[in-house]
């Protein structure tokens, strides 16, 4: 039967012809070519975050890297704008659009993209390893995936303590230089005493917020305190369903219940605008904080009072992106950013701990100039990373969304909340 | 009188019957039954038809090879294996309590939502095509909410409806505890109320164009034979507007079923325990953050059948029997 041929069909043809073009030179040539690009080089693009100070250090470094390196150049940019930078940075992996180099990968997020075939194992250049391993000691162990290998960066740390205003705490009528915040319990009757006096109606604002993230800003600092530095997930189990995590929910369900922390969210900063007597940030907030908050600082309230207590790092590293051709220039461009000298730059201009080992006796000029920075620098010695496993994401996400139900909102106890997450969680982080 | 209406017809018989012949027996020109009677019209129309197929029908068919699929997103020229797995991706999402409270917090959305929507809206209309003083004023006043950006307008609900704010401020010792964004019973109404605000503007413009199509006429008989203004509303104006009402309660309801940005923005994403999440949310969580696209597919196609659904019954039920 000869068969007709109709508009229609020359379309469907060229269509199909079109979208089979499209997918043969999507593939082909996928080792040989990622072997040669390990060594090869040329101009790479890079991505830093948008954060005004990074800006400023980012735009130096690349200079400085471009005055040297003519050959070479580095064309660097804000991370497109986006919900988070996680959403950008895995939608330019499945497009390959991904730059060389982000300088702005949250570790949560480094499991999804590497099951997307994103990253570029870092282990791949014969000094990596131990380039990371000498820059950032033992803390770098938290940064290896589940094959052993890097495949990002530890960069700089944010270490999340407890922020208070002075002024506040005068005004309630609280000794604003000795704060009674070592201990859960003085956290929670200072929180009282500061509501009770009417100095502030709420004590602290923790976001109520159901995004995967904001547990490292409430729950997991905490955990991390009253556990002496335990992940999340360790050994592929979760571990928070045990009586520090729950004593850590109950600290804050009774926040909650007593109104000393709000249920809702702030539009804006709820500490930088003077609404609530204490925060959890890290040293990212002493800048915003200058001029608007006369501020102090204490290590995150643990069950018994610590002298070396332990938070959450709130990490931002470096990763490489499959996408990169010349990565021979990337991984220099890398080692470059990550220098003692770089890192002493960082460090002057962001205030953001550079994850390297002896920080304070590297840069013991500044922290001499700059005493408010010391307690972060020794703080970034003990800090807890979000666990480096499978299905991360939704983690942290069920996690959250356990917490909202049982802690917040009160819609469940506490036991069965954390009991049936950490089932789930158990069986995600299972899960390849 | 019992003139028959077809003998004044200016058409010939003769010129009708052989059309209508034709199209029975299925004659005509091979050509003229391909491209039919204005050929050019196909022309016209391509650019839309390829728009359509572009951006709806060919996503929408990938989707649905994703949602049978254990598929996600990769970089290009990474190969790996992704199995059929049938329907296991509509079993997780039906089954995940997530999903089903957030088609539970749609459906309290809807039953609040539409009702209102067409209620308000035709009211207003009728009310704002009979105004004679400031009637620009009064049009632009219901349109500016909907052509603000949901971003701005969201600022001043969050001012108005948060624990410290306006109404709870006077409402005084009859305010909610907890406030009406954090509250598990209000946080939906509250959405679907300020969804209804924002909207009202666009659909009292649908009605407003479908009352000027309602002969004076039918007035002035109703008026002549007694009826009064809520005579004349309920049989001539809600009759002579019932297409624009068919259209209003389907783009409420398909506008309602892909709620994202207003509890999003009202009430930080799922809101309180979950009680605002949407369909739509839980798909941007599940494919975009978790990176599960298959299973956020199967909550989309789950989506479109049931809107599909509930699209055809509501056209049957206030659009009646086509003729």
């Amino acid at each position: 039967m000869v068969r007709a041929i109709t508009p229609a069909r020359i379309l469907s043809a060229a269509a199909v012809a079109v979208l089979g073009a499209s997918l043969a030179a999507c593939g082909g040539g996928g080792a040989s070519s990622a072997q040669s690009a390990a060594a090869a080089k040329g101009p790479i693009k890079i991505w830093y975050s948008n954060n005004a100070a990074e800006v400023k250090w980012g735009k130096e470094m690349v200079s400085a890297w471009n005055a040297a390196h003519p050959d070479q150049q580095v064309e660097g940019q804000e991370i497109p704008a986006g919900k988070s930078s996680e959403e950008v940075i895995g939608a330019a992996i499945s497009a390959g659009s991904a730059p060389c180099l982000v300088f702005n990968t949250a570790p949560a997020a480094v499991p999804q993209f590497q099951k997307q075939g994103g990253l570029v194992p870092l282990d791949s250049f014969p000094d990596a390893a131990q380039y990371i391993k000498d820059r950032t000691g033992a803390l770098a162990d938290q940064y290896k995936s589940a094959d052993g290998k890097f495949y990002q960066l530890p960069w700089k740390s944010n270490p999340v303590v407890l922020f208070y205003n002075k002024d506040l705490f005068k005004k309630a009528g609280l000794d604003p230089e000795h704060p009674q915040l070592a201990t859960q319990q003085q956290f929670l009757d200072t929180a009282r005493a500061l509501v009770k006096s009417g100095a502030v109606k709420t004590a602290v604002w923790p976001s109520p917020a159901s995004d995967f993230y904001q547990s490292w800003f409430d729950f997991y600092p905490f955990y991390a305190a009253a556990t002496g530095g335990t992940q999340l997930v360790k050994d592929g189990k979760a571990t928070f369903d045990d009586d520090q995590g729950k004593q850590v929910a109950t600290l804050f369900q009774t926040l909650y219940k007593e109104n000393l922390a709000s249920k809702e969210t702030y539009q804006g900063d709820s500490f930088g605008e003077g609404k609530s007597a204490m925060a959890l940030a890290g040293p990212w907030a002493i800048e915003a904080y200058k001029g608007k908050v006369n501020w102090g600082a204490v290590p995150i309230p643990a069950p018994q009072q610590q002298d070396k207590v332990s938070t959450f790092s709130d990490a931002k590293n470096v990763a490489m992106y499959s996408a990169c051709k010349n990565r021979g220039t990337a991984w220099d461009v890398l080692k470059f950013a990550t220098s003692k000298d770089e890192d002493g730059k960082l460090l002057q201009e962001t205030g953001q701990m550079p994850m390297r080992q002896g920080l304070t006796t590297a840069y013991a000029d500044y922290f001499a100039k700059n005493p408010s920075y010391s307690q972060f620098a020794d703080q970034a010695s003990r800090t807890v990373e979000v666990p480096n496993v499978s299905n991360s994401v939704q983690v942290w996400q069920t996690f959250r969304d356990a917490w909202s139900k049982s802690v917040i909102f009160g819609n469940q106890s506490i036991d069965d909340a954390f009991h049936g997450a950490s089932d789930k969680i158990n069986q995600l982080v299972s899960q390849k | 009188m019992m003139t028959h209406p077809q003998t004044t017809s200016p058409v010939p018989a003769a010129a009708e019957a052989k059309p209508a012949s034709a199209a029975r027996h299925g004659g005509g020109r091979p050509r003229a039954r391909l491209l039919g009677q204005h050929p050019l019209g196909i022309l016209f129309s391509l650019p839309y038809v390829v728009y359509v197929m572009g951006v709806l029908a060919v996503p929408f068919g990938f989707a649905v090879y994703i949602s049978v699929h254990q598929y996600y997103f990769t970089a290009p020229g990474v190969d790996v294996d992704r199995p059929f797995v049938g329907l296991d991706n509509y079993v997780s999402v039906l089954s995940d309590p997530a999903v089903q409270q957030s088609f539970l917090n749609i459906l309290v959305f809807l039953v609040i939502n539409v009702p209102l929507t067409v209620g308000l809206s035709l009211v207003l209309a009728t009310a704002l095509n009979r105004v004679r003083w400031l009637r620009t004023f009064f049009r632009v006043c219901y349109y500016v909410p909907y052509v603000t950006a949901s971003v701005a307008v969201v600022g001043v609900w969050l001012f108005l409806f948060q624990q410290h704010g306006l109404v709870n401020s006077l409402l005084g010792p009859l305010a909610p505890a907890p406030s009406w964004l954090v509250n598990s019973w209000l946080a939906m109404p509250t959405v679907a109320l300020f969804v209804t605000w924002k909207q009202l503007g666009f659909f009292i413009l649908l009605y407003l164009a479908a009352l000027q199509n309602i002969p004076n006429e039918l007035y002035e008989s109703a008026a002549v034979d007694g009826g009064g203004r809520w005579v004349q509303f309920w049989n001539v104006t809600v009759p002579g507007v019932r297409s624009a009402s068919v259209l209003v309660v389907i783009l409420a309801t398909i506008t309602g079923a892909n709620l994202f940005t207003e509890p999003y923005l009202l009430t930080a994403g799922g809101g309180p325990d979950g009680a605002s999440s949407s369909p739509v949310f839980l798909m941007y969580q599940k494919g975009i953050l978790q990176g599960n696209p298959d299973v956020a597919a199967a909550l989309g196609v789950v989506l479109v059948a049931g809107i599909l659904v509930v699209t055809l019954i509501q056209k049957r039920l206030v659009g009646g029997k086509e003729e």
